[in-house]
């Protein structure tokens, strides 16, 4: 195929010259690009994040949250968190971040810690049962965005809460967040 | 001890046929590459530590930065059903080019009524705007809001021939006001699709955490 061979008919004595190409580079190339692609594409293929939301059309009763193992996190806008411990809408709320250090991760890993501390001393009190485990509530705020919210799962999935529910922000929690900036 | 002499042989490998070899097998490669989807829009996906890969079939909802809605479904045997199924039920009077144009894999962005003239459209024209796929936030049958319509077309027609029912993804930018994304989930939590997948880019997981302790366990074994 690369060969070409040279007119027999030519009279003139010549060194007979075979034009041989050498493929090695060129068969080395294509492996490059097969290496290559074969690589790249099989890098590009996207992740997913499962979320499983309560079924709306359940008419049982949800599962009662005890108050000590509630954690709640608000998400604000300009990527802005707040979060309190407990229940009571009227808890102090304490403003946060998403930085890995000092941030949201830290406030998860401490509430997980109180939880355990917690339960090991009360455990028979008050409902409390040796298997309770920290639950998270997730509000996001109107103006908060999409990254925060898969941040915020994302900070679950790191820490490992297997509790944890997206529910709507309520309008005294929004006064919360405003008392808390001020 | 008299040697016989060996005739002295070129040591030249032809290449030739490695070369077609390589060649043939970089085409292949190449052709067989399954490119992106050819989107309407640009979005940028938050990250996550989240490695579950995408659902094969699965019905993507695309969400861009201003929270409109587009619909794409990679199964062309499905697809032909559901689009044949959608237009007689809906009366959308779609033409047979506008059905193959969804078929060989078309976004749709566009509310029922412009459906026509946006599957058609063939690019010579200028650009064409995506009003994105009307989600209706005060009803969320099938019958009134189109977006929920879809997503049960889809997911119906994929049983009717046979296969699983897809999976629900949604790929939503970084930037998307909450309240769109909300708008998205609710209608289909409201329909009783409670799994969903986040469409993510994937990101290492933190040294020292939970999550990469139990990593590093899961590898060690």
């Amino acid at each position: 195929m690369a060969e070409i061979v040279e007119n027999k008919g030519s009279r003139k004595k010549r060194k007979k010259n075979l034009t041989r190409v050498d493929l090695t580079p060129m068969v080395d190339l294509g492996f490059l690009l097969i290496t290559f692609f074969m690589l790249t594409t099989y890098f590009n293929e996207p992740t997913t994040m499962e979320i499983i939301m309560p079924d709306t059309g359940d008419t049982d009763q949800p599962n009662e949250l005890k108050a000590y193992t509630a954690l709640t996190i608000l998400l604000n806008e300009k990527n802005e968190v707040f979060y309190y411990q407990g229940l009571k809408q009227t808890a102090e709320v304490k403003q946060t971040s998403f930085k890995s250090n000092g941030g949201l991760r830290d406030v998860i890993i401490a509430h997980k810690k109180y939880v355990n501390d917690y339960k090991q001393d009360h455990v028979g009190e008050n409902g409390v049962e040796s298997d309770d485990e920290a639950s998270i509530l997730i509000k996001p705020n109107k103006n908060s965005n999409y990254d925060n919210l898969v941040n915020s799962l994302d900070e679950m999935e790191i820490n490992q809460i297997s509790t944890y529910v997206l529910v709507d922000i309520t309008e005294q929690e929004q006064n919360l967040i405003a008392q808390a900036k001020n | 001890m008299p040697r016989n002499k060996l005739p002295r042989k070129s040591t030249h490998i032809d290449m030739t046929a490695m070369c077609d070899v390589a060649f043939l097998l970089l085409t292949f490669f190449m052709l067989a590459t399954k490119f992106k989807p050819d989107e309407p829009v640009i979005v940028k996906t938050p990250r996550s530590i989240s490695a579950f890969p995408q659902p094969e079939n699965s019905v993507l909802l695309t969400i861009d930065k201003t929270g409109k809605v587009f619909f794409s479904f990679d199964n062309t045997a499905a697809k032909k059903e559901m689009i044949k199924g959608m237009d007689e039920e809906k009366g959308l009077g779609l033409s047979e080019q506008a059905k193959l144009n969804f078929i060989n894999g078309k976004t749709v962005g566009h509310p029922f009524g412009a459906l026509e003239t946006a599957l058609t459209w063939d690019g010579s024209e200028g650009e064409i705007s995506y009003p994105g796929i009307p989600n209706d936030t005060k009803s969320f049958a099938a019958e009134n809001n189109e977006l929920v319509f879809w997503v049960k077309s889809a997911m119906l027609w994929t049983q009717s021939i046979g296969q699983e029912v897809p999976r629900i993804c949604i790929k939503a930018d970084s930037q998307t006001p909450y309240p769109k994304i909300r708008a998205v989930i609710t209608a289909l939590t409201k329909n009783r699709i409670n799994r969903i997948n986040l469409l993510t880019s994937a990101q290492a997981i933190p040294p020292g955490t939970a999550a990469y302790e139990e990593a590093m366990a899961a590898a060690e074994k």
